[in-house]
């Protein structure tokens, strides 16, 4: 028995029972929950770099699942996320309506087979399996952004479609040139060739437009925005992270051989773009949900601009998994208090949030302790993250790198303490009675589970750089905790 | 085949691909890639891909095709002419330029590569422990079951995915009608898919059948049932179900349950989705059958389309 | 060598359908027909699959399989895709219908 087919294999499961269940979609949720909460911990558990094939077929012709740092940290981060946003979402798409409503029908489903889809990219190594994964993710993901608005799904189904065309075109050339397509075997017998350069660019293009990196994000603001607020938490939380991860494991492992300096610098050139642009955009929204959109487009940046600094001096490495499960924890906290806000505001606009704060203190909490984390203050799991990327930027000599995430976190307290300005403001508006204590509850554990990310800094970054492939520069870890803990003194 | 049939095969591919696509008229778009599809059966016959070919016109090919005919004539319906705005010539040379570059680049790095059966031998070696001869549905249902396991998966998600854009008053009604309006043509097709349905579905259970040891399997079989479901429907022999219907949940999971279920039993065993031995073959026909039922429902439901108010029923289906 | 110039001659016919797809994707400005182009493009790919595992008498049957699944994987998405194509149009339509009647009061 291994958790690493189970963790794929019970949400699966929950999606078959979830299509029969009919009413009991609340104790099957209980269920999942507690099922994916063991099987994450028994993954934590195991030696970094611990794989086995499915059904005993060896490789080339078999599929590998492993565990590997990065897959340690993101899945139990998607079985926090998942399962609170779960819960949340059970009064949004709450099963008494079952009858009447297509979406609280098909919701339940997709979000099985989203969270199925999450961890099966996390935890293979075949570059042919993930696309089938990366299909399960887009069904699940442009249906419940489809939910919002139906132009915004449509446009994001096309894009989606021709990112996954241009991925797949890759993994052709790479099995036709390899007769492999499982990245472990690839990192041994990889080649700066032609074919394989090509491969790594058209798999790399296609994978950046369903990461949503800048230039090609254009689908994401208006499908993130729309989307109901549990749908935006799993499609910001869960399903960029997924193009994201396999590049990495493309870049830095597989086909590291055909990774040029190069090409890493133009990835991180684009990165720092995405973190100006994003941010820009961000501060220029006056709906609310749009601005969390957009603030996601600019924390995508950061992931790509670590990707130069990976094989330097300092920690980007540690820096990277931690920025990606610190931004999936804490966005999805931000999507679904803001979800509870807009319920109880009078409108989609940030004007419309006034007052807010003593309506609803619980929620806007948890709201500002998302944006503590996504504007990398202390403590945070954010803050960690971008701890490790600018020392190792510094140590690299590399200015211009450090700069931008330094200026992306004063851009992102520019944003972000603007709703929470004027929620702050006034003092007209009734006390909201949460409807679900739950629904108060799930964005505030995710905020705090972000927040507190920044005390287990030092475990952490040992978990990711655990089961790091060869191409990241070993060397031992600073004491983190003690860095993150002088730098909260200095807070307030 | 002489690499002749294969150079006039090949330009007759590229001259329907490029009709389907260059074409004014959308409905003129679709039959030629309904041709292009067929054409792709027949290139796929001479790579002595047979299991391929009858995917590819069965499904690429034929349900691909039905897909984009309704999907057109629904919108026809609705007053939308499926033109295309003009786009300027500047911008279409541009285009043409970047995707002419990305053919030179594509087709360097295909002639870096040299053809060839890398992993054959391997298979080959590996199939007698299966008691199957197909080597196509050995890697399907055993060596690459795992990829096999989460598309049915797909398929499924997919089918939910059209169910949540049911619109307002829709849910959990029927697809819109597929029936024909015309009587006489009624006349015709209902006879005639009386016959077909009961043929579908012998001719379906035969492909899976025959789909261990010769080309064939569960989705050549399951698309030949969802043709059968779809012509009785259009006859008007049957009516689709409501999307709420039990039964039809349980048929639309019967196959990925099944597959889930003999995997699950192989971790008592050592692995998920190891068989026993043995029993290699009597688990993989099972999981085919099962998946052959679900994937001829989960076909034909999505190429019906998603559920509507019970008043558009009859008009939906012209 | 036959098999050779067969097998190149597939997977260079893949590799043109690929181009001739993206460009009507970025060209045709209808969604039913971006739809279509994406599937020439997404055949054209396993065209070259299956070329590039084209032997001396056997083509390998591991390409084969996975085209198998590419193409139900296709066929699953251009389903959705069609449907979205088509809740679209029926949104735009009411919403039409909507101003008419709110033009005549």
């Amino acid at each position: 028995m291994s958790p690493l087919d189970l963790l794929v294999v019970a949400p699966l499961v929950f999606m078959v029972l979830s299509l029969l269940a009919g009413g009991w979609q609340r104790s099957l949720l209980a269920l999942a929950i507690a099922t994916m909460a063991a099987l994450s911990v028994w993954l934590m558990t195991l030696d970094p770099g611990t794989a086995h094939v499915v059904g005993g077929w060896e490789l080339p012709l078999g599929v590998l699942l492993r565990a590997d740092g990065l897959a340690q940290m993101l899945v139990p981060a998607v079985t926090l996320t998942a399962g609170l946003t779960g819960l949340y979402a059970l009064h949004q798409f709450a099963p008494e309506s079952h009858a009447s409503n297509a979406q609280t029908a098909a919701f339940w489903p997709l979000y099985y087979l989203m969270w199925s889809a999450a961890n099966a990219a996390f935890l293979t190594t075949d570059l042919f399996n993930l696309y089938v994964t990366l299909e399960m993710a887009s069904i699940a993901a442009v249906a419940m952004a489809a939910m919002g608005s139906v132009r915004a799904a449509l446009r994001y189904l096309l894009i989606a479609l021709l990112g996954s065309i241009f991925y797949l075109l890759g993994v052709a050339l790479i099995l036709s040139r390899y007769g492999t397509v499982d990245v472990t075997l690839l990192a041994g017998m990889a080649e700066a060739d032609f074919a394989t350069a090509l491969a790594l660019a058209l798999m790399t293009g296609g994978l950046l437009v369903k990461a949503a990196l800048f230039p090609l994000h254009g689908w994401l603001p208006p499908a993130h925005a729309a989307a109901p607020a549990p749908a935006s938490a799993l499609l910001s939380g869960l399903v960029v992270k997924i193009g994201f991860v396999i590049t990495v494991r493309l870049w830095f492992e597989g086909l590291a051989a055909a990774a040029t300096p190069a090409g890493l610098h133009v990835l991180g050139g684009i990165g720092a773009l995405a973190i100006l642009f994003g941010s820009l955009q961000a501060i220029r929204q006056e709906s609310l949900k749009a601005l969390v959109a957009y603030s996601t487009v600019a924390q995508i940046g950061y992931l790509f601009l670590a990707f130069p600094l990976i094989a330097g001096a300092g920690h980007a490495w540690a820096g990277l998994s931690f920025h990606a499960v610190a931004h999936m924890i804490a966005k999805a906290a931000m999507f679904l208090a803001a979800g509870l806000m807009l319920k109880a505001a009078a409108g989609p606009r940030i004007a419309d949030l006034a007052g807010l704060a003593r309506a609803m203190p619980l929620t806007v909490t948890a709201f500002g302790l998302a944006a503590v984390s996504l504007m990398g203050l202390p403590p945070s799991g954010g803050f960690s993250a971008k701890f490790l990327l600018v020392d190792a930027a510094l140590r690299q000599g590399q200015a211009i790198h450090a700069a931008v995430m330094l200026i992306g976190g004063l851009l992102a307290a520019v944003y972000l303490f603007r709703p929470l300005a004027v929620a702050f403001s006034g003092s007209e508006t009734p006390v909201v009675p949460p409807k679900a204590p739950s629904m108060v509850a799930a964005p505030l554990a995710l905020a705090l589970a972000a927040l507190l990310l920044g005390f287990a800094g030092g475990p952490l970054a040992d978990l990711a750089t655990g089961g790091a492939p060869a191409t990241v520069a070993p060397e031992p870890l600073p004491a983190l905790e003690d860095t993150v803990e002088t730098a909260s003194e200095d807070e307030q | 085949m002489s690499l002749v049939f294969d150079l006039v095969l090949c330009l007759m591919i590229l001259g329907t691909a490029a009709a389907s696509l260059l074409m004014r008229s959308a409905l003129g778009g679709i039959v030629f890639f309904i041709a292009f599809g067929n054409l792709l059966g027949i290139a796929w016959l001479s790579l002595g891909a047979v299991n391929v070919a009858l995917a590819e016109i069965a499904i690429g090919a034929g349900v691909t095709g039905i897909l984009l005919i309704l999907a057109h004539a629904r919108l026809s319906a609705m007053g939308d002419p499926v033109e295309c705005e003009p786009t300027s010539p500047w911008m279409r040379a541009a285009v043409a330029v970047i995707c002419g570059g990305l053919i030179v680049l594509l087709s360097v790095a295909v002639l870096s590569i040299s053809p060839t059966d890398r992993m054959g031998a391997q298979i080959a070696t590996l199939m007698p422990a299966l008691g199957i001869e197909n080597p196509v549905t050995g890697v399907l249902l055993a060596f690459r079951a795992y990829d096999t396991l989460l598309e049915t998966f797909v398929l499924l998600g997919a089918l939910v995915a059209v169910w949540a854009i049911a619109p307002p008053g829709g849910w959990p009604q029927r697809p819109a009608s597929l029936a024909i309006a015309t009587p006489v043509s009624l006349t015709v097709i209902g006879t005639f898919s009386r016959v077909l349905l009961p043929a579908s579905l012998v001719m379906a259970a035969y492909l899976v059948w025959t789909g261990s040891d010769l080309p064939g399997g569960a989705f050549q079989g399951g698309t030949v049932l969802a043709g059968g479901i779809l012509v009785a429907a259009l006859g008007g022999a049957i009516a689709l179900p409501r999307a709420d219907d039990m039964r039809l949940r349980s048929v639309l999971v019967l196959g990925p349950a099944m597959f889930l279920g003999i995997g699950l039993g192989g971790i008592a065993l050592g692995r998920f989705l190891s068989y026993p031995v043995g029993l290699e073959k009597a688990l993989i026909v099972a999981i085919e059958y099962a998946l052959a039922l679900s994937i001829g429902a989960t076909l034909a439901l999505l190429v019906a389309g998603k559920p509507v108010p019970p008043a558009a029923v009859q008009e939906g289906g012209d | 060598m036959e098999a050779l110039a067969t097998g190149h001659l597939f997977a260079l016919t893949g590799a043109v359908l690929v181009g001739l797809g993206l460009f009507g994707f970025i060209t045709l400005r209808h969604a039913l027909r971006q739809l279509l182009a994406v599937n020439v493009s997404g055949a054209g790919v396993f065209l070259m699959l299956g070329g590039l595992g084209r032997g001396a008498a056997t083509t390998d049957p591991f390409p084969q399989a996975l085209v198998i699944t590419g193409i139900v994987v296709a066929v699953a998405l251009t389903a959705f895709g069609a449907a979205l194509i088509l809740r679209q149009a029926e949104e735009d339509h009411a919403a039409k219908e909507d101003d008419e009647r709110g033009g005549k009061t």
